[in-house]
């Protein structure tokens, strides 16, 4: 048999028509008789609405509807509701239109279907919304406060959750009595994704058969079925098919169940016109869900040995003006989870409370909550490095779990399947020349010139999840994943999946490790996904649980394929099936090569089914449901250097080095690839990006003019390589890889900014490192002597 | 977004376009499109009528009239950026181009456009201040040339009047040594602040971009280094406040503090790079 492919950089099937413009979007959709809705949505962040007049609108021709909030409750469309819930949780309705009061910039308070976008866009800016502005809060903390604008009224004090994990008083005793405590104070800055496709929805309603079809942006369209029929329109599940085709970028965005799908739904139903929607950029900006936006106080103590003894942690997490899918998960399990990192702290305590706030709502965004622990955590340790007068990756080294620890279980309800870290830190720092590094700093510090290096270690759990598990903590779905591999006569074989490829490349991965597993040609093998009309269940793609949970139940599946492949072969050949073995792409006698069937012949012989086991069935496919036994933990040690220019305060990325452990790898040029994106997109956060709102919940940073995102001249050629620490618990023991590189980036560029800042004595500044931040930062610290904490 | 409804007219000539103008008084004139279709987008620009003139004849190229380069108004960045006679005259300009947008903006985007538009954080007409550029506008009633100092008037306001076309931008030729440092917005690339230098025979001539309401002379480097050689201490010694933060742009980048700062250490470093 040729080559193994498991491994192969192969190049990716799907960049042919991706870039040459001949992929299929939502937005390309055309059904006939298709009409187009606009949205009208707040300018103000908090608003009662006294009036709706849609006179002027409705007259302009080619206008079909002004949909109002009210109009779709007379007609029972319930709001949208909550993935994830935790004990006490408040949950205000959250309507796709909302019929009482604007929430925050962008809430939709009617919609417009015409004809033509351009006359739905014209008639929306002609619907006249009395609006009575009231007060509005936009910061977490500002929420909280006694006496602060109430954005529902469900939820007195806009706490919505509080929820804490971890030995409060055993922390507290830790802290007590340590050698050495050091505190910071971090903001982690809200962030707008940005995927490269805007969000788009085409419903379209079957009267005869009383069916909808749902063309959408969506990274589980499963999810988004389940809730639209089951929860918020009320209709048979089996009513609605959902379909994400190819769909451009998503980093969690694209999870969410979305006010516009339903309103195009209601809407294709009324008019019986298939209704399409496309955001504009600028709706993007206000209306797909943020990441992060936390207020945190964070603390670590360490004893005389210098082991970190204990992490306390009190954070406030911005949620917005409603919770979307998964918004409780992520600044909690997702979050305080990850405060062992890879260190072996004995306590750990975590307090998070979470306000409503008038700004637009805040969920799952590449790495959610992960970055944000691993941040906070990787700050703490090179303080506390400093602080000790240590290396401080010596001082990570120092605090190691060790590999024969594993399973290890952490002090916040994670039991951590493999790891190895210093072997990672280790090639990491000779890759990068770590000691020449730090003395090529030593030398340009006396030039005036502030290099810095930030190295951090971290690790993430991912590929969500047990789904028992993740059901005792408060999710409402499963987190398992399904995969059929069905085999056409001819040998050819469809796979279908519950994951969705947003940009993964699963058609090509995928492809590669089944043409493996039946030891077919690469060529043979098609993936079909994001159609809940074709595909078994599916959990759908986030949480980097595509290889690790969907690739596993499609190796389940086809495992299952040449088990009855060799019943078929032993037939055939008139052998026992236990003495068929499947070698070189031929299913054979064991010992007895030129006794031998091809996978073709199986294929075919299974279809016709003429000379068959009289025990067995015909045909040929199989279906798995995977269900992991626990979540994955890639690892690895990220080191940035950079440089900091004291006139002006502009930060430059010199060099990124990485070195991932993410298990065995299907396709290096896939994982290259989103180790390249992730770091780029964690050096945003770190740099560039901030979604800004004032006092009144206006988005100062609302387009592309104000808000950066980093572009090829901000990185620099990233250098990586790998280790293989498999997963013990499944088939292929891979990790995940897709958010690895945002986990780690966001830290270890914001500790090499603090490094170059050192001899100011500047210990800490909160995220992005913009250029006059960091200029202030020098003019302020100069006058000051060598602070600590 | 999408646009208002609007006509297209695509004019054959100058006078053409004069009196499509005259005839349409809220008409807009297209060149490369690059600033007016977003606004339009943005409905922050609703004209009735765009005129386009980017293929008027009169209104492209380039050429040398004795010592003066003459630049079309309707000439891309991309032909300016490559075009020989511009590196030798005015290197200046084929320093700064590069700064603007992106290739498929200076493929479309147009010197005349720019000018017109006069977005006090184009880099453009700190270059034009700093070449001692003159500006040929076009009337019904005939033409008149105006001082790159007299052109800029305020934030998107310049000596254009109702009816009027800039057709030609005359530069003199090899005016000194140039240079251009930019500290570009991470988000827009637009400058925070650029400045530009040109030292000549009759002394240093410097402009600055981004920091006010339009692109203005650095007129308190230039005294301060008149009569002066060009040297690090004197360089050091000039640029100090260059410019009071007063009345400076801010936005979420920069304050009109480290605008100021920023002018200080780029007027610096692009002088430098002359000695």
């Amino acid at each position: 048999m040729a080559e193994k492919l498991m491994g192969k950089a192969m190049k990716r099937v799907e960049d042919p028509r991706f870039i040459t413009g001949t992929g299929n979007y939502t937005d390309d959709m055309q059904v006939p008789g298709m009409v187009h809705a606009a949205m009208v949505r707040s300018p103000y962040a908090h608003a009662k609405i006294k009036s709706i007049n849609a006179e002027a609108a409705k007259a302009l021709p080619g206008v079909l509807a002004v949909i109002t909030g009210q109009e779709m409750l007379d007609a029972g469309v319930k709001g949208i509701p909550t993935g994830w819930l935790h004990p006490g949780i408040k949950l205000p309705p959250h309507y796709a239109i909302t019929p009482d009061k604007a929430r925050h910039v962008g809430d939709i308070v009617a919609a417009v279907i015409a004809e033509t976008r351009q006359t739905a866009e014209d008639a929306a800016a002609l619907v006249e919304v009395d609006y009575e502005p009231l007060p509005a809060v936009s910061l977490g903390s500002k929420a909280l406060e006694p006496g602060a604008p109430e954005v529902h009224a469900e939820a007195p004090g806009n706490l919505c959750f509080e929820w804490s994990i971890g030995d409060k008083e055993g922390t507290d005793a830790l802290f007590e009595r340590a050698y050495k405590t050091v505190k910071l104070n971090l903001r982690n800055n809200r962030l707008i994704p940005n995927a490269m496709e805007p969000r788009a929805s085409l419903a379209q309603y079957a009267k005869a058969s009383d069916e909808f079809t749902l063309w959408t942006t969506s990274q589980n369209p499963h999810i988004h079925r389940l809730l639209i029929a089951a929860f918020i329109l009320g209709i048979p599940e089996n009513k609605l098919r959902v379909i994400a085709p190819d769909v451009g970028g998503g980093f969690g965005s694209k999870i969410y169940q979305y006010p516009e799908e339903v309103i195009v739904l209601y809407a294709a139903r009324k008019l019986g016109r298939p209704v399409k929607w496309t955001a504009r950029r600028s709706e993007s900006f206000v209306t797909d869900s943020h990441g992060r936006d936390h207020e945190t106080v964070a603390e670590m103590a360490v004893d005389e040995h210098h082991k970190i003894t204990a992490v306390r942690v009190h954070t406030v997490a911005n949620m917005g003006a409603y919770l979307t899918t998964f918004a409780p998960a992520v600044p909690t399990y997702l979050y305080g989870c990850l405060l062992a990192g890879t260190y072996k702290t004995q306590k750990i305590f975590c307090q998070v409370r979470a306000p409503f706030t008038n700004t637009v709502p805040v969920d799952a965004y590449r790495g959610a909550g992960r970055p944000e622990a691993t941040y906070l955590l990787e700050r703490l340790v090179d303080v506390m490095a400093h602080e000790l007068g240590e290396d401080p990756l010596e001082f990570r080294r120092k605090n190691f779990i060790q590999p024969e620890e594993f399973p290890y279980q952490t002090p916040v309800a994670l039991v951590y399947d493999s790891g190895n870290y210093e072997v990672a830190m280790n090639k990491a720092m000779e890759l990068v020349g770590y000691q020449e590094l730090r003395r090529q700093q030593e030398e340009l510090r006396k030039q005036g010139r502030y290099l810095g290096i930030g190295a951090i270690t971290f690790l993430e759990a991912c590929g969500l999840a047990p789904s028992a598990l993740v059901g005792s903590l408060g999710a409402q779905a499963g987190q398992w994943e399904s995969a059929l591999v069905r085999v056409h006569p001819t040998g050819t074989v469809e796979v279908f999946t519950g994951s969705h490829s947003h940009g993964q490349g699963h058609e090509t991965a995928f492809a590669q490790v089944v043409a493996d597993e039946l030891q077919i040609p690469v060529e043979n093998v098609t993936l079909v996904h994001g159609d809940t009309g074709r595909m078994p269940y599916g959990w759908g793609s986030y949480g980097s649980r595509s290889a690790p949970v969907g690739l596993s139940a499609i190796v389940m599946a086809s495992r299952k394929i040449v088990d009855k492949s060799k019943r078929i072969a032993a037939h055939l050949l008139e052998a026992a099936p236990e003495d068929i073995v499947h070698e070189d792409g031929k299913y054979m006698v064991k010992g007895v090569p030129e006794k031998a069937k091809t996978f073709f012949e199986i294929a075919l012989q299974a279809h016709l089914a003429h000379n068959y086991p009289t025990d067995l069935e015909p045909g040929l496919e199989a279906t798995h449901f995977y269900d992991p036994k626990n979540f994955v933990y890639p690892f690895g040690t990220h080191i940035a250097v950079v440089e900091v220019d004291p006139d002006t305060g502009r930060v430059k990325l010199l060099r990124y080095l990485s070195v991932d452990d993410c298990g065995p790898i299907v396709n290096p040029l896939i994982a290259d690839g989103q180790i390249h994106g992730g770091v780029a997109q964690g050096l945003g956060q770190a740099l560039l990006e901030n979604a800004v709102y004032d006092d009144e919940g206006q988005l100062l940073s609302g387009n592309f003019l104000e808000y950066s995102i980093p572009r090829a001249d901000d990185l620099v050629q990233i250098e990586h390589d790998h280790t293989v620490t498999p997963s013990p618990h499944n088939p292929l023991g891979i990790k995940g890889i897709g958010e690895a590189g945002t986990i780690a980036s966001t830290a270890a560029v914001a500790n090499a900014v603090l490094d170059a800042l050192r001899p100011f004595g500047i210990v800490h500044l909160d995220m992005p490192y913009t250029a006059e931040k960091v200029w202030r930062a020098i003019q302020g610290a100069q006058k000051l002597p060598q602070a600590a904490d | 977004m999408y646009t208002a409804e609007f006509d297209y007219k695509k004019a054959s000539s100058l006078q053409d376009a004069l009196s499509l103008l005259q005839q349409h008084p809220d008409a807009k004139l297209l060149a490369g499109g690059h600033s007016l279709i977003p606004a339009m987008k943005l409905r922050l620009a609703a004209p009735s009528l765009l005129i386009d003139i980017s293929k008027v004849p009169e209104l492209r190229g380039v050429r040398m009239e004795g010592n003066t380069l003459i630049i079309g108004a309707a000439t891309t960045y991309h032909e300016l950026e490559t075009n020989d006679l511009v590196r030798k005259a005015a290197p200046l300009l084929t320093e700064v181009i590069p700064h603007i947008g992106d290739p498929m903006v200076r493929h479309r985007g147009t010197i005349g456009g720019s000018l017109s538009h006069a977005d006090p954080a184009a880099d453009l007409p700190a270059a034009m201040l700093a070449l001692g550029a003159q500006m040929k506008i076009q009337g019904r009633s005939g033409s008149r040339v105006v001082d790159a100092d007299q052109f800029f008037q305020g934030m998107f306001s310049t000596a254009l009047g109702e009816g009027e076309i800039l057709t030609e931008i005359h530069i003199p030729a090899l005016s000194g040594r140039q240079a251009y440092e930019k500290f570009p917005h991470p988000a827009s690339r637009y400058a925070v602040v650029g400045v530009a230098v040109v030292a000549g025979p009759e002394g240093v001539r410097a402009a600055v971009t981004g920091a006010g309401e339009h692109a203005l002379r650095l007129s308190r480097l230039e005294q301060a280094l008149a009569g002066k050689p060009l040297n690090a201490e004197t360089i050091a010694a000039a640029c100090q406040n260059l410019l009071s933060a007063e009345g400076l742009n801010h936005d979420l980048v920069a304050s009109a503090e480290y605008r100021a700062h920023l002018v200080d250490v780029l007027a610096k470093r692009a002088l430098l790079r002359l000695v």
